[in-house]
């Protein structure tokens, strides 16, 4: 493996518009599917991009290859600019940056036989000039990807096979105009688990045969693991650390990378009791990303830097709500008041109805009991007249910092804000945040 | 997946093979309904294409030759009276012997305007169901494919013309068309045509949309195939065979609004045999008790109607496989469901997915 | 149908009697080639406060096993054998008393959750619904109570309860589902594929969740999955299918370490693990089930293919404590499946 890097990826974004209930068209809601996204990929590596499903990592896969337009950024495939180029343009790249996609079932088109199917890239570049010749080539394709004896297929249609057959097809078909790139989207996902082994090893001595340059998509750690060189893992459409896979796996440094491997369900009975450090909930809605560190919301090691943010407060109180009696929650229920009344911004709350005074007596004095640490980063509670507003300090965004050789988004390793972005704090508080403040002003005693 | 000697005819026989697959896998009921209909049809298809094997008289034939033992018409180049001697076909005969349908008061034998009826039905029916088939499709390929404004207008456009009775419409065109040229089978063809263009319209862009966001089509594009071979080979292909459907159902709908458009008389001019207009003609007779000049043009218009709504739906149910899954006589053709064990809401779609998984 | 199995019943652990006995489980579906046997002639024991894990490929019969179970299956299916839930026979009983059956003594918990939620109801409703057609006496409040307190055992938010299913994750539909199947305290849960669908950390929170289910309540969990890690992270026994049959059951600590039948070692061999180092894969698919190889049905793609295997279809034997394999390479298979004398 050479260092030099085929791919490289500046700063990308992917926003789509959403349309949102009958009246509003095109305007307002904006997916960020990828959004500022920077990585190469180097001649023969295999590069995994590894998230959940929202992480926007297809969205990445669409991007690169030019089936979904970039917003801005910059995607260079040897030194040529990509984001921008025409359909017409990219048409004559296609040839080399190749892609085998997901869903082996639905990847094919049914109204074409094998031949036709696989052999139509090859008639799409002008790569083969008569009918007998892309028979040939299509033959000698499917017998390097084990379909053999390939007269077997050639004439077949695909519903005629098996998963793990139209799997080698969609290979086959992807490699036939002998491509130096492929981007493969969860090309095991959909297949047996008896099957799968197989399809990543044909995977395999096909890039050492061809000498591929791969981009592997997927969910599943594990297989991540022993086929990629390098790893990426994405969260809510950002990178979270990257870096050369064997230091991700030994020793991660993000919590979101932490929580995904202690996820995976080992087939190991022997260490079912090992300690796991699972995240709470979901990935959350892309359409309001988190404040701050997108992780914070989920992340077991959030502080207060992190950039809790007022829905925190409300979500907070809803998780504590599920493991306490019942006689605690009637009672801390009519402190907070209806839930739905609860009037929340980025940086403020305001809880119109409940008990205000006894709730900014219990945020001050009980406010550890809350699951997250979503009291630390409050600024200050106010009484008003019948309100409480709580209002919480600016959420810097984290930077990307070299640890251990490798890129990591997350302030555990030193508070550092993103020189771009929307979430950019302003530098005091960021220094705020980094100092130990032990007792806050608005803790500090019981009025205000 | 046959091995064969010679790859072009292997190939050529897996094609057909896969053509006809669905026909086989359908239920049997679908198959009966295709056969009933189809052998409706096709007689009345004969009909239109040999009239004269079956009718003894020509569609306007008031006379005949008399003891001519050879063709009746004859006629056609002789004149009565002069080179030949002719006798008159009686007013108002009852079925019967000679005229089985009897005959009407301009002289004329129902049973030879009944046949001569099929070939105006037929070729007007299959003119205009083409020349809709010929603009729907491709706007609604377009259409579905492009998006944007152009579909925006196109639906807009084509709802317009839907929401308009088929037959006031088919009037309308008609009547437009009567100041500009001769009425004849093309100007009703045309009328008949432009009522079916939205459906073909509609039917053919929403699958369109649905077969776009396939992974197949996102493949195409990745492997650098220009919008005029997704649209036409990995699209066109997917969508083409609910023509079939609403073909054959359009048919028995045109030959419905045809009758209608003559029995109103804006039809194909008289004495061009058409069922509905000589329907409109005996409305007369039947008030004066001969029910037979308007009860056999009627039959047809309804026996032909039958035989290709019998074809449409039996054709829908072997297409669409939704409707065969139940009573598990067929198998679902694709499943994308990456873990089918575990899958599935309704009982029938389960066990299908069953037997096609084991099968495979 | 009498016994016509070695006795499985010999679990040393819990000296209660099971709460459900399976016995010769037979599932079949009409196909226009023939019947297709799912489940062939199936046995297993489930204890209070334990689980199973169920495991095979795809076309194994691991779904058809958990639908026989409670007879949710299409029309046409025949379904033979016996199923006894706290002694009480349930396979040739009365639709109605299936019907309390689901959900008051088994619930069934699915792979698509949303499938199953009416989109127009709230989610409390769900609960009253299911909750007033099992016991007409509880009043919507009460109902509405339970519910919560059912909700909040699976980490949902009280105060979400009056929602709608789509306003809830993927995740947490799946948490609904689970409390809309606890909410009467079945002693049985069949989950099928329960998380197959979510991604792996939800996946994680949802067997934390089921299995803190099983210890807390005494429930016998049934875990049908195609994940052989989920299994050894949840699971204290193990059946693994293959075409229609278990052909290994036993502790999962013993099957995981020693593995006796020749599929169940290809099974774990073509794991993709953090610890792979080997990409191992078992060549074939599963037979055809409407014309099942005569013999050994894994003997086509078996690397072993025992001596006799072309000739006898092996029985499950005792290979160890609570453990059983059917493979001729163990004394005691070579009597045959299904051709004891009852």
């Amino acid at each position: 493996m050479t260092d030099d890097a085929v791919l490289e990826v500046r700063d990308l974004h992917t926003h789509f518009g959403v349309h949102q209930g009958l009246f509003s068209r095109g305007d307002g809601a904006e997916v960020r599917a990828v959004d500022g996204v920077s990585f190469d990929v180097r001649r023969g590596e295999i590069f995994g991009l590894v998230g959940e499903s929202g992480s926007g990592k297809t969205t990445l896969g669409r991007t690169i290859l030019g089936l979904a337009p970039a917003t801005s950024g910059s995607i260079r495939w040897k030194g040529e600019e990509l984001v921008g180029l025409g359909e017409k343009q990219f048409r004559p790249l296609r040839r080399h940056l190749a892609m085998i996609s997901q869903d082996p079932n639905a990847a094919l088109n049914p109204a074409m036989t094998v031949v036709q199917g696989v052999g139509h890239p090859l008639r799409i570049h002008g790569m083969a000039s008569s009918r007998a010749e892309v028979r040939q080539r299509v033959a000698q394709m499917l017998e390097r990807c084990g379909l053999t004896p390939a007269e077997r297929f050639l004439d077949a249609y695909p519903e005629d096979l098996s998963g793990g057959q139209k799997q080698r097809l969609v290979i086959a078909r992807a490699l036939i105009t002998e491509p130096e790139f492929v981007v493969a989207d969860e090309p095991v996902a959909a297949l047996d688990m008896s099957v799968r082994a197989k399809v990543l090893e044909l995977m395999l001595d096909l890039k050492n045969e061809m000498g591929l340059t791969y981009l592997y998509i997927t969910h599943d750690l594990a297989s991540g693991k022993f086929l990629c060189d390098r790893i990426g893992i994405l969260y809510l459409g950002q990178m979270v650390e990257w870096g050369e896979s064997d230091g991700i796996y030994d020793d991660a440094q993000h919590p979101y990378t932490r929580s995904l491997l202690d996820a995976i369900p080992l087939p190991d009975p022997s260490r079912r009791d090992r300690v796991k450090r699972l995240p709470r909930g979901e990935i959350p809605d892309a359409l309001q990303p988190p404040a701050g560190c997108r992780f914070h919301p989920r992340c077991p090691e959030a502080f207060a830097a992190c950039g809790f943010e007022g829905r925190d407060l409300v979500e907070a109180f809803e998780e504590r709500w599920t493991s306490v009696d019942e006689a605690t929650f009637e009672r801390e229920l009519d402190m907070v008041g209806k839930l739905g009344d609860v009037e929340v911004t980025r940086q403020e709350v305001r809880f119109p109805s409940g008990q205000p005074h006894e709730l900014a007596v219990w945020l001050r004095e009980h406010g550890e009991q809350l699951p997250t640490r979503v009291t630390t980063a409050i600024d200050d509670v106010r009484e008003d007249a019948d309100a409480v507003v709580v209002r919480f300090r600016d959420a810097p965004e984290p930077a990307i910092q070299d640890v251990d050789g490798r890129q990591v988004a997350c302030h555990l390793h030193g508070v550092t804000v993103r020189p771009d972005g929307d979430h950019v704090g302003d530098p005091d508080a960021v220094t705020a945040a980094r100092e130990p403040t032990p007792t806050p002003s608005w803790r500090a005693t019981g009025e205000p | 997946m046959v091995a064969t000697a010679d790859p072009v005819r292997g190939a050529l026989r897996t094609r057909i093979e896969h053509a006809m697959r669905p026909w086989r896998r359908a239920n049997p009921m679908a198959r009966w309904l295709v056969i009933v209909g189809g052998l409706i049809t096709l007689t009345f298809a004969f009909l239109a294409l040999f009239p004269n094997v079956v009718a003894p008289y020509g569609e306007d034939q008031y006379q005949y030759v008399v003891g001519s033992t050879d063709d009746p018409r004859l006629l056609e180049d002789q004149r009565c009276g002069t080179d030949v001697e002719c006798e008159q076909i009686p007013r108002r005969i009852e079925p019967g012997e000679g005229h089985p349908f009897g005959t009407t008061s301009a002289r004329l034998d129902v049973f030879s305007r009944v046949v001569h009826g099929a070939r105006v039905a037929f070729s007007i029916v299959l003119l205009s169901t083409l020349l809709a088939m010929g603009i729907g499709v491709p706007l609604g390929l377009m259409s579905g494919y492009r998006g944007g404004k152009l579909d925006r207008v196109l639906v807009t456009l084509m709802d317009a013309i839907y929401v308009i009775p088929g037959l006031l419409l088919a009037i309308i065109v008609a009547f437009v068309l009567q100041q500009y040229f001769e009425p004849g089978l093309a100007s009703a063809a045309v009328a008949v045509g432009v009522v079916y263009v939205p459906q073909y319209f509609r039917v053919i862009r929403n699958h369109t949309l649905s077969v776009k966001e396939e992974p197949f089509v996102e493949a195409a594009r990745a492997m650098g195939a220009p919008p005029r071979t997704i649209v036409g080979r990995y699209i066109f292909f997917n969508v083409v065979q609910s023509v079939p459907v609403i073909f054959t159902l359009n048919a028995a709908d045109a030959v419905l609004t045809l009758a209608g458009l003559g029995f109103l008389g804006f039809g194909v001019p008289y004495p061009l045999a058409e069922w509905g207009l000589d329907v409109s003609r005996a409305i007369t007779d039947v008030v004066s008790g001969f029910w037979w000049t308007a009860f056999f043009p009627g039959l047809a218009i309804m026996a032909l109607v039958t035989g290709l709504t019998l074809v449409g739906e039996g054709l829908n149910d072997i297409v669409n496989p939704l409707l065969r899954v139940k009573g598990f006589k067929g198998r679902v053709p694709r499943r994308r469901d990456p873990a089918p064990e575990s899958q599935a809401a309704g009982g029938e779609a389960d066990v299908s997915q069953t037997i096609t998984r084991e099968n495979s | 149908m009498a016994e016509s199995v070695p006795t499985f019943t010999t679990d040393t652990a819990t000296a209660t009697a099971p709460v459900l006995e399976v016995r010769d489980l037979s599932v079949s579906y009409g196909t226009p080639r023939g019947p297709l046997h799912a489940v062939d002639r199936v046995s297993f024991d489930l204890h209070a406060g334990e689980s199973l894990g169920v495991v095979g490929e795809s076309g194994c019969g691991k779904s058809s096993l958990g639908r026989g179970l409670m007879q949710l299956l299409p029309v046409g299916a025949a379904v033979g054998g016996s199923v006894r839930l706290r002694g009480e026979e349930l396979i040739g009983t009365s639709n109605s008393r299936l019907r309390r059956a689901r959900g008051e003594d088994i619930a069934l918990v699915f792979q698509e959750p949303m499938t199953r939620l009416d989109p127009l109801m709230r989610v409390s409703d769900h609960f009253v619904g299911a909750i007033r057609a099992h016991r007409p006496k509880v009043s919507k409040d009460e109902a509405r109570e339970m519910a919560r307190e059912a909700l909040a055992q699976m980490g949902i938010p009280r105060t979400r309860a009056d929602n709608f299913p789509h306003e809830f994750s993927g995740g947490m539909r799946q948490r609904i589902m689970i409390a809309l199947g606890i909410v009467l305290r079945p002693a049985v849960i069949v989950a099928d594929e329960p998380t197959t669908a979510l991604d792996v950390i939800v996946e994680a929170q949802i067997l934390d969740l089921l299995d803190r289910l099983r210890s807390d309540e005494e429930v016998g969990l049934m875990l049908i999955t195609h994940n052989l890690g989920i299994v050894a992270e949840t699971c204290d026994r193990v059946a693994v299918m293959y075409a229609g049959r278990i052909v290994e059951i036993g502790p999962v600590a013993e099957v995981f370490a020693d593995p006796k039948h020749p599929y169940t070692q290809g099974l774990l061999a073509s794991v993709i693990s953090v610890d792979t180092t080997e990409l191992v894969s078992i060549d074939g698919s599963p037979p055809d089930l409407v014309d099942p190889p005569p013999a050994c049905r894994y003997r086509p793609r078996c690397p072993i293919k025992a001596e006799g295997s072309d000739r006898i279809d092996p029985a499950l034997t005792s290979v160890g404590a609570d453990h059983q394999a059917a493979c001729l390479l163990y004394e005691g298979a070579e009597i045959g499946h299904g051709k004891v004398q009852a």
